[in-house]
Formats: C-alpha cells, sequence, structure tokens
C-alpha cells in the first residue's frame, strides 16, 4: 500500500504532494529530495530507505514521481504503478513536463484521488477514469512553433497519404468534449527500440530489438477495429510462414483486451479501442536481424610523433535508398589527456565539438540518407597523448531515429473498423525505430 | 513564490475568499481555491483559510468540491473543532442521489483524520456498504479500514468483519479486493485476513475480472492458502498458468512468486513456474522505464542464487546500453560475471574490457573488478586484458588492476609469475591508498620474482614524510620486513629508516606500534620473524567460498517479488533488524511445515527425519550444558567468513565417521540448517578433497568449522575455530554436529537398505 504520492521538479520544487494513510509528514519530501542530490552519478537507485518509510521513483519528463510506503509491497507492480500515473498524466495533460504538471494541478489531484485510495489503487484505466473527472485540461502554450522533440517523428499512412502533423497525438485526450466535432483520430503506432553491438571486425556481436504497437484513440466511442499485421509474421525460431521474406519475433505479448481468434490462421488483431493509449502489443526478437544493422563504421587512428592523433571516420547508412536517419549523433570517446579537436567534416551541416566533461567527440549529422556514406577526420591534441592512448578511443555509440522503418520488418496491413462508424475516423499508422544503444567498438 | 510574504498572501486570499463578487462568479471561486491549493502544495500554511474554505464547500460545483475535500483532509488534524463544522455538508453529500457525489463525499469524510470523527462516519459507512452504486461501496470498504486505523486500540466490531466477509461475493470486482484489503488492515493483529478453501476458490475463479493491480494483490494474498491434496494443488497451478505469460511484470512476479511458495516441496513446479517466467523477466530487464528494468535484474540476480544456467544463453541481454544510467550498468556487470561459462567467456571478457576506460572512474574500476572475478576461473584470458590496460598509465584503472591482481594471486597462486612481470612502473600511475597499499603488499610477500622490487619500496619510504595514510604505512612495514627476509642486503638499510621515522616521527599510534612489533620480533632473530610473517603466500581453498553453492530456492521464494532483492543483502539485514522483523506481510512457509504436507522428494524427507532426530538429541548429552544450544544469529557473508577463519587459530581438530555413502550435500545441508548450524559452502558431492564451510552461533560466540575429507576410506577431520573464546559452546557445537552426522548415517543406511 502506498502512504504518499508527490511529484517533484528536477530542482525539487513541490508539484504534486497527497497523503493517503497519514503515515509519514510532508517533510519527507525535502529527505526525499536530499537523498536525491547527495548520492555521486547521474540517477540514484530507485529504492531508497528512511527511518522505517521505503521511497520508490520513476523519473519521466525530468519530474521525480514519488511513492513511499512502509509496508513492503512488489517493487514491479509500484513501478508499474507509478509509470501509469505518468502515462495517464500525458493522456489528460498532452504531455508530462513540469509545466503542463503546474497548469492542471487540480486535475492530478482528481486523478489521484480516483486512482488510490487509502493507498490501495482503485482503478487505472483512462476510459473509466474519464467518467470522474470534471476538470478540463489546460494545455501549455507551444514554446516555438519548431517544437524540437518532434521533428521529424514519421508519417506515412494506410489510405491517406498526407502526413500527420508530428504533434497531433501530443494533446490531451478529452480535450474534444468541450468541441463536438473535434479531430476524430485513431494513432497507431509502430515503435521499436534496436540495441546493437557491432565488434572492432565488423561481426554483429549482439542485436536485440524491442518492438510495440501503441495505439492512440481520442474517439469518446468506438467500435472494434481490426488491425492486420504481415501474414508472413510468425513466432519463435521453427514457424515459418509463406514463401516471400519472413517477419520472425522471438517473443510476443498482448494487452489482455486484444482477441486473438483471427490471429493464428490470419495474422488480425482484434481490439476495441477505448480512448487514451495503450499498447496493444510488445514483441522482442534477438540475435538474428532481418536486414544489416543500419550503420556500418570504418576507422583507421594514427599517432603523429609530434603527439597529434589523427581518427578518421567513415560511416556508411545501409538503409533502403528511400529511408533516412535523422538526428544522428556519433559519440566518439577519446583520451584523458584530449583538449583541443580541429575536424574535417565531408558537409557544414553538420557538427562536431569535444564535450570535455564527458570526454569525448560529439558528432552530429541532421539527416542521413540510405546508401550515403560520410567521412569525417578528427585531430586530437593535449597533453600526455602517447601511443598507448590510442586504446582509450571508442568504443563509438550512435544515436538516431529512422522514421517510416521498422527493422524487423512488421508492417500494418489495414485497420477497419467493423461496423464502420457513420463519420469515418482518421487513422494513422505511424513507425518508428529508436536507436536504444548502437555501439561500435574500435 | 513568496515564502517570505506568506502571511500577506493569507489575508490577500481569505480577503477574495469571502468576497461575494468572486463568490457568486463560479470559475473565479475555483480559480482562488486553486491558488489556495497550490499554495498548500508548496509547502505554505493555509490552515488559517480553513473557515472560508470549510464555506466553500457547499457548492454544487464538483471540482470545486474535490479541491475543498483535499484541502480539509490536509488541515483536519490541525483544526478538528472547525472541521466539524463541514460535517454537516458532507453527511448531506451521502445522501446525494448521485453515486458519485455520495462516494466523494464518503470517502473524504473517511480521509478526515481528527479524533471524534468515527461516531459520526460509522452510519454513513454501514449505509454505504449496503449502497446500490459499486462507486460508493468501494469507498464505504475502504472506510471500514480507515475507521479501525483512527482508532487502533478499539474493539473490532464483529458485524463489521462478518459483512466484510459477505461482500467478497460483491459482483464489483474491485469492492472484492477492497474487502481484502480492509478486512487485512482490521484483522492485523489477529494474523489478518482468512484465506480458507471457499473464500481461496472465490479468488482463483474472480482472477480474469480484475484490473492487473487487483491480480498482483490477490495472488499476495492467496500465499497464504495451502491447498489439501496434490490434485487441488494442480488445479490453482493450472488456473493461473497463463497469468505467468501476462504483460504485466508485476503479475507475473506475483504469480511467479505463489508457483514458489506452492511448490515449496515440489521442485519440478518451481523450476518449471522460473522456466514460464525467464521471457517475461528478461523483457522486463529491457523494458523502456529504466526503473522497471533496474527491479527485474535485481530478481534476476536473485534467480541466479540458486540456478547459475538459468538465464546463461541469453547473456548478450545484459550487456550495458551506454545510455543506461550507472546503478544499472553495475547491476547488469554483476550478473555478467555470474553467467560466464566456457562459450562465452571471450565475448564477455571482450564487453567487460569496453567498460574499463568508462568516464565514469566507479563504473571503470567495478569493470576491471568483475574481470578479476572471471580471473579466478579463467586467469590467462584475463591477465592478458589486465596487462593490457596497465599501458593507459591511467591512475584510477592503474590501482584498480593492481588491486584485483592482489586478490587473484591470493587466489590463484599460478598467476603470480605474469603478475609479477607485468607491475614494473606501476608506482609512478598509482595515487590513492587502497592502490599502494596492493601494490605494496605484492612487492613484500612476491618480492623476491620482482627484480626493481626493494627500490620501488625505497621511493615508497623516502616519501614516507608526505604519505598521508595510515594504511599504508603499515602495508609498507609489513612488506619491508617480510622483502628484507628474502632480499636482505637490498634491503636493510631502508628498513632501517623506515623503522627509525615510524618509531620517533610517526603520530598515528598504530604505526609507530607496528614499527616497535617489527622492529622487536627483528631482534628475536630472522628465524623467529620468518615463522611470524613466512605464512602461506596463497590459498586456493578460498576458491571454494568464492564460488558459492546453489542456495535452494526456498531460501528466497518469499523474498520474490518484495522489496528486498531490490536493497543490497546488507542493507536489507540493517532495515529489518531496526524494524524488528521482516516487514513482510506473508511469513515464510519453512520447508519442514511444507514438507510434512506434501513430502515427495526422498531427501527431504531424509532431511527431516535426520533433523527431527538431531533436534531433542541435541541438548540432552553433557549434565550441566544442558540449556546450551545453537540459535540462528545474523547471518554471515563469505567475505567475512573469511576474513574471520584466516584470523582465527584453531581452537580444536577432532576426526568424526563419515556418515556413510553417499551422503548429498543438499541433504547434510538441510539437516545442519534445522539444528541451526549455517553452511557457507559445501564441495561437489564426490569431489576430493571434500570441503565444507560451516558456522553457527551459540552463547554470544560464533563458532566457525571447516570439514574435510581427503580420501573416500578416510574419516571426516573437523577444524574449529572460535571468536570469542567459549569452551562450552565448542563442545555443544561438536554435539550437535556429531548426532547429525550420525543420524544422516543412520538415515543413508536405512534407505539404502530398503532399496
Amino acid at each position: 500500500m502506498i502512504s504518499q504520492v508527490f511529484l517533484l521538479s528536477a530542482k525539487g520544487d513541490h508539484l504534486i504532494y497527497k497523503d493517503f494513510r497519514g503515515e509519514a509528514g510532508r517533510d519527507v519530501i525535502n529527505v526525499f529530495y536530499e537523498k536525491v542530490n547527495a548520492l555521486p552519478g547521474d540517477q540514484p537507485p530507485v529504492v531508497m530507505h528512511h527511518e522505517g518509510l521505503h521511497f520508490v521513483h520513476v523519473r519521466q519528463g525530468g519530474l521525480y514521481c514519488v511513492a513511499t510506503t512502509r509496508s513492503n509491497p512488489s517493487p514491479f507492480t509500484l513501478t508499474e504503478f507509478l509509470n501509469r500515473l505518468a502515462a495517464l498524466i500525458r493522456d489528460y495533460c498532452g504531455s508530462l513536463s513540469e509545466q503542463s504538471v503546474s497548469l492542471n494541478s487540480a486535475l492530478i489531484y482528481e486523478l489521484l484521488d480516483e486512482m488510490l485510495d487509502f493507498g490501495y489503487p482503485q482503478t487505472s484505466s483512462t476510459e473509466i477514469l474519464k467518467n470522474f473527472i470534471q476538470t478540463e485540461a489546460v494545455t501549455p502554450k507551444p514554446f516555438s512553433l519548431l517544437d524540437l522533440r518532434n521533428v521529424g517523428l514519421f508519417g506515412a499512412d494506410t489510405q491517406h497519404s498526407k502526413v500527420a502533423p508530428s504533434a497531433a497525438a501530443s494533446r490531451p485526450v478529452l480535450s474534444t468534449r468541450g468541441e463536438p466535432g473535434g479531430k476524430n483520430e485513431i494513432f497507431v503506432d509502430v515503435i521499436e527500440r534496436l540495441t546493437v553491438v557491432i565488434g572492432s571486425n565488423g561481426t554483429l556481436l549482439k542485436a536485440d530489438i524491442q518492438g510495440e504497437i501503441r495505439l492512440k484513440c481520442f474517439l469518446p466511442s468506438c467500435s472494434e477495429m481490426r488491425i492486420g499485421l504481415n501474414e508472413e509474421f510468425s513466432i519463435g525460431k521453427t514457424q515459418l510462414r509463406g514463401y516471400g521474406a519472413a517477419v520472425r519475433v522471438d517473443e510476443c505479448s498482448f494487452h489482455e483486451a486484444v482477441k486473438l481468434d483471427e490471429f493464428e490462421n490470419q495474422r488480425v488483431l482484434r481490439v476495441t479501442p477505448s480512448q487514451g493509449e495503450h499498447t496493444v502489443m510488445q514483441y522482442q526478437l534477438s540475435d538474428e536481424l532481418p536486414s544489416p544493422p543500419p550503420f556500418r563504421l570504418f576507422h583507421s587512428l594514427e599517432r603523429e610523433p609530434s603527439g597529434r592523433l589523427l581518427v578518421y571516420l567513415k560511416l556508411r547508412c545501409d538503409l533502403p535508398p528511400k529511408n533516412a536517419a535523422l538526428n544522428v549523433v556519433v559519440n566518439l570517446p577519446v583520451p584523458k589527456g584530449s583538449v583541443s579537436l580541429s575536424q574535417e567534416l565531408s558537409s557544414p551541416d553538420q557538427s562536431a565539438e569535444l564535450q570535455p566533461i564527458s570526454r569525448a567527440v560529439r558528432w552530429e549529422i541532421p539527416r542521413f540518407p540510405g546508401g550515403a556514406q560520410l567521412s569525417a577526420l578528427f585531430k586530437l591534441e593535449g597533453s600526455g597523448l602517447s601511443a598507448a592512448s590510442l586504446l582509450e578511443v571508442g568504443p563509438v555509440s550512435l544515436s538516431f531515429e529512422l522514421p517510416k522503418l521498422t527493422c524487423t520488418g512488421l508492417q500494418i496491413r489495414f485497420l477497419r473498423l467493423s461496423p464502420p462508424l457513420p463519420a469515418l475516423p482518421q487513422r494513422w499508422v505511424r513507425y518508428v525505430t529508436h536507436s536504444d544503444s548502437y555501439t561500435i567498438r574500435m | 513564490m513568496p515564502y517570505l510574504g506568506s502571511e500577506e498572501t493569507v489575508k490577500e486570499l481569505k480577503r477574495a475568499l469571502s468576497n461575494p463578487n468572486v463568490q457568486s462568479d463560479r470559475l473565479r471561486y475555483r480559480n482562488v481555491i486553486l491558488r489556495v491549493i497550490r499554495f498548500m502544495t508548496q509547502g505554505l500554511d493555509m490552515a488559517p483559510l480553513f473557515m472560508e474554505m470549510v464555506k466553500a464547500s457547499a457548492t454544487v460545483d464538483i471540482v470545486q468540491k474535490k479541491l475543498v475535500y483535499l484541502f480539509m483532509c490536509s488541515y483536519a488534524t490541525l483544526k478538528p473543532d472547525l472541521a466539524l463544522l463541514a460535517i454537516n455538508t458532507l453527511l448531506k453529500d451521502c445522501a446525494d442521489p448521485n453515486p458519485m457525489v455520495r462516494g466523494l463525499a464518503l470517502r473524504n469524510m473517511c480521509n478526515l483524520r481528527m479524533p471524534g470523527i468515527s461516531e459520526y462516519i460509522q452510519q454513513p459507512i454501514l449505509s454505504g456498504l449496503r449502497d446500490k452504486a459499486s462507486y460508493v461501496r468501494r469507498a464505504a470498504v475502504l472506510g471500514c479500514a480507515k475507521m479501525q486505523n483512527l482508532q487502533p486500540n478499539a474493539e473490532i466490531d464483529g458485524a463489521v468483519v462478518n459483512e466484510l466477509y459477505g461482500l467478497l461475493r460483491d459482483q464489483d470486482p474491485v469492492v472484492m479486493v477492497n474487502c481484502l484489503r480492509a478486512l487485512e488492515e482490521i484483522l492485523k493483529k489477529e494474523g489478518g485476513v482468512v484465506i480458507n478453501k471457499p473464500i481461496a476458490h472465490h479468488l482463483l475463479n474472480r482472477m480474469k475480472d480484475l484490473d492487473v493491480w487487483g491480480q498482483s494483490e490477490v495472488l499476495t494474498f492467496l500465499l497464504r492458502y495451502r491447498p489439501r491434496c496434490h490434485s487441488e494443488l494442480f488445479d490453482i497451478l493450472n488456473l493461473l498458468d497463463s497469468f505467468l505469460g501476462s504483460s504485466h511484470s508485476g503479475v507475473v512476479a506475483a504469480t511467479t512468486r505463489l508457483f514458489l511458495s506452492l511448490g515449496s516441496a515440489l521442485p519440478a513446479v518451481q523450476s518449471g513456474a522460473l522456466e514460464r517466467a525467464r521471457g517475461p523477466l528478461l523483457a522486463a530487464c529491457n523494458a523502456q522505464s529504466r526503473e522497471l528494468r533496474f527491479v527485474a535484474l535485481c530478481h534476476v540476480q536473485q534467480v541466479l542464487r540458486s540456478l547459475p544456467g538459468h538465464f546463461g544463453a541469453h547473456y548478450k541481454k545484459f550487456f550495458c546500453s551506454y545510455s543506461e544510467p550507472n546503478y544499472i550498468k553495475f547491476r547488469k556487470m554483476e550478473i555478467l560475471v555470474e553467467l560466464v561459462n566456457d562459450e562465452n567467456v571471450g565475448t564477455v571478457l571482450e564487453e567487460l574490457r569496453g567498460y574499463c576506460t568508462d568516464v565514469s572512474p566507479e563504473l571503470a574500476q567495478a569493470a576491471i573488478f568483475a574481470i578479476g572475478r572471471v580471473g579466478q576461473t579463467y586467469s590467462e584470458k584475463c591477465l592478458s586484458i589486465l596487462t593490457g590496460l596497465l599501458e593507459l598509465k591511467q591512475e584510477q584503472i592503474t590501482s584498480a588492476v593492481v588491486q584485483t591482481f592482489r586478490d587473484l594471486v591470493w587466489l590463484c597462486p599460478q598467476c603470480s609469475e605474469s603478475v609479477c612481470a607485468s607491475i614494473a612502473g606501476c608506482e609512478e600511475h598509482i595515487q590513492d591508498s587502497e592502490g599502494k597499499q596492493a601494490l605494496v603488499w605484492l612487492l613484500g610477500v612476491h618480492g623476491e620474482q620482482i627484480p626493481g622490487s626493494p627500490y620501488v619500496l625505497e621511493e615508497f619510504i623516502d616519501a614516507l614524510k608526505t604519505e598521508q595514510s595510515p594504511a599504508v604505512k603499515l602495508e609498507l612495514l609489513t612488506a619491508t620486513v617480510r622483502l628484507f627476509l628474502s632480499r636482505p642486503a637490498e634491503t636493510q638499510d631502508m628498513l632501517g629508516r623506515l623503522l627509525t621515522f615510524c618509531i620517533e616521527e610517526e603520530c598515528d599510534m598504530s604505526v609507530r606500534d607496528r614499527a616497535l612489533f617489527c622492529y622487536r620480533l627483528l631482534q628475536c632473530g630472522v628465524e623467529e620473524a620468518r615463522r611470524v610473517l613466512g605464512g602461506p603466500k596463497s590459498d586456493p581453498s578460498l576458491g571454494v567460498i568464492a564460488g558459492r553453492p546453489e542456495e535452494p530456492i526456498n531460501s528466497w521464494a518469499g523474498d520474490f517479488n518484495t522489496l528486498a532483492p531490490v536493497y543490497s543483502r546488507e542493507d536489507w539485514a540493517a532495515l529489518t533488524a531496526t524494524t524488528g522483523g521482516s516487514p513482510s506481510l506473508i511469513p515464510l512457509v519453512t520447508g519442514g511445515a511444507a514438507q510434512a504436507d506434501l513430502g515427495s522428494a526422498e531427501e527431504a524427507e531424509a532431511a527431516g527425519s535426520a533433523a527431527a532426530a538431531a533436534a531433542p538429541a541435541a541438548p540432552s548429552p553433557p549434565g550441566p550444558s544442558e540449556e546450551l544450544c545453537l540459535v540462528s544469529g545474523p547471518p554471515l557473508s563469505p567475505e567475512l567468513f573469511e576474513r574471520r577463519w584466516l584470523a582465527l587459530e584453531p581452537s580444536r581438530r577432532v576426526s568424526l565417521d563419515w556418515p556413510g555413502g553417499d551422503c548429498l550435500p543438499e541433504t547434510l545441508q538441510a539437516a545442519l540448517q534445522l539444528v541451526n548450524i549455517q553452511a557457507l559452502a559445501l564441495s561437489r558431492p564426490h569431489a576430493r578433497p571434500w570441503k565444507a564451510y560451516l558456522y553457527a552461533h551459540s552463547l554470544g560466540t560464533v563458532v566457525l568449522a571447516e570439514l574435510l575429507r581427503d580420501t573416500d576410506a578416510g574419516g571426516l577431520q573437523v577444524t574449529l575455530k572460535q571468536d570469542p573464546e567459549r569452551e562450552e559452546a565448542l563442545s555443544s557445537f561438536l554435539t550437535v554436529l556429531k548426532t547429525v552426522m550420525q543420524t544422516l548415517g543412520n538415515s543413508s543406511a536405512s534407505l539404502s537398505s530398503h532399496d
């Protein structure tokens, strides 16, 4: 059972505080914040304790969502609950940030009041909660028209050739209540996170894909939806379907509301979407990627007699030519003594700088088309750069975003509503692959 | 915001709240109240506004009502007299035709934590329990628990308890789960809610209707239920099987825990459950939420304590992502070290090698130590990596590598040659005292193999005046005397200077004492000094302790899916010690009880009977020490055991008869545990020499024991050490040990005769 729930900003401002059981005073907020800040490193452990009180926290959107308890509950349930709270705040307020939370504190207090009673979770479904939530969400005014977080977020869909505006899905689920005839939209996102380790000789040491199909529905009520996946979709190692290139995953789990009776034969998921965001399906694939990893790196290291280190990198993007990687950031750890950097990059829109704190060169490439090859020459100068310092260069890590692409090849064939609604809602399908961790050893 | 001008703010808000113009405008009124709540959240004292806020509660605007209730619940304890004024409004709301208003009022009325409230809430709660809206019933059920919580000493109302037990059959699943929660709190003193067969079966049948939070909680309550027979047990397992594959990690973990508990006497059920839960657990290890990843990793570590090979094939899942925070990387490295085997050792070491040059010095150091731990089994490969790291000539890395070398040399004597060859030149790059201590120790103990060792030590001695750490000086004294014994000609001069300095100029008492001790020791003659300081240069037998035996699953099954695995073991022990026993709701079902019910595994029976025979026999033999018995004390970590074992002199050596034939280590361990002797490490059954390390607490002392069996024919050599000395405890330990061995001998003999 949960004793208190509170939300803190990164600076320690109290944004939300609700006590459910009167077991501890509100001064524990400060105790928590001191503990968080006293520890070295980037983030303290998830669970901490103070005089018999346990703090469990998750960090989302730069905020600390904290629950305290005096009993010994399941840590899985507790963290999942806090994550769910964060997701609900996102559903109702459009986004989770210091600004949106403080603008909507009344709404969040309402949410907490309905979600927890005496510290016990009562309900957490957006669908049920919306009957009880009376406050209207206040959306923060966009800070800038070019909100960089959303630039380049995916965009094709099945029937329309239009591209969904990138910020379309980050708005409150319930904001349409006041304006009847507002946008009727359903977003189906296929999101994959890619973890890759490539050895110094170019072999693929580890590859891992965590994927999910996420449904975000803005309709107040919706009839049953049929989501058709690739017919060649197979689960596990033994099964192979069809003759074409199979789309294979190792393991797959579904939301409990998904009906799977047509899945076995036709690869169709049947689900009645309720308002809000849901993860319909999660899947994993390890080791065997259906296509080559998106980036390959060729490098050479050299030490000039003057003590200068030359690092020559050639990065190749092995995506199909019609795709492109966005916001590619290459992170190259460099020896400790490096002080200055001079660079030669192949085009002016790229940039590179030496970051002394993380001891790394950060090379940014805003857009990297498939099949292209980019090169960079970095010259590092500094005291104490010896031959052994070459060992300290690397491994290179990359972060990027691949819109309109899934690495497993999972596609959504169709989205059908049955029976069809009178006013046909807009349906959007978006694909994106994020790099969770992409490491190339040198 | 104005922390300083809070009085002004309060005054201004008070004016606004009592302004009739504001009161008549719904939106303006609500906005003022919202500001009050915002200040309250920031920690400003808004209690002076209580009166105005109570007035604001009489409204039809539900949003405003909710905000005012939130305010009242926060300050009711401070202003009980004023809060009573609000009761009328609340009571009226409890009779509102709108169920949402009724539920809201009832819930918040029960939340007012102040004395005297219970007489007002009793009636609304009772009528709420029979309300036709489930929303109101949910609030009323928990209201019963809140009422009990307000008057912890009041007698338990039997009628309410019966009503709640009846409501377990309610249509609404949340009402049902709330009933369990409420009963648990009300009956806390009597051991919580009783889960009998009809209730258990009812809960199992309702599982599908519950949401994930309810499922996890009901699964935890079901831990309390013991099925009567095997067929019922397997029915339950079949019914719950699908929950092991749930997409919600909390449900998977709760189901796993239940399976482990139900199968405490059926190893096949336990391993089957862990097998099924492996996929979901691994998925949670790679979940998007970092916090969830961390929790899952902690549980993976717990599973590995019993099943070292369980995640072997999936070792790549535990490679660190560069973007992960350090606390996750540390856990992953610990897991990787456990998963090393002949096939993957190369890949894992390559991966760990990559972390050694991490930006964070803590992480780099941990990675080097991890390589050192792998090196206890695969020394050659690790030594080449570690030696390569020395070439980087970086302070922290060199220091960590030298410390790893020291530990490796002690455990694996075959490494000493290559270590000695590679540490030349390290002294220039070591700045911290731990690294210096390790280097000085290596120079002292293996000085004759390192050509330049006296000169390196001389540098340390020359820099003695600027040395801060007494620990380094102590190490330096011992090392120099040791080196003097092996290379006297080169060392004599500097030893003299060192002793002079330490005796005449050193301020630290312990250093001066050590110097005087060395000086006097040398006065006794070289032979005497050699005898004292010579000692062994390595102790490979300690490798047995480093490679801990597999713990039985039941030793941690009760802690699975609680906070215990998330804390480190030491932290958790300290935590539970201060709060007086584990705060876990469910007492761990001990092996014995479960085996009595469903005894099936033969070993378990043997262990049980051995223990049953040993337990009464233990206290009986010698007259005066009748009441002496072994008690289960705080657990001893292998590191602590190792340290004590090395520090103590043997108190007694005895030889015992081997219990006979193939006595399995698990049987022995289980039997010993029942008489409160803890087995820290045991060799595999047919290993020769076979060794076991045991310890027990008795009469305020700790007895440490080593059992050694060299050949198949020979008996059992027992070496006992004790801290502090206490003769009675030692004899009682021996008596208990003998009895166990005898009983085991008898039972294994009878078993084999049955066959």
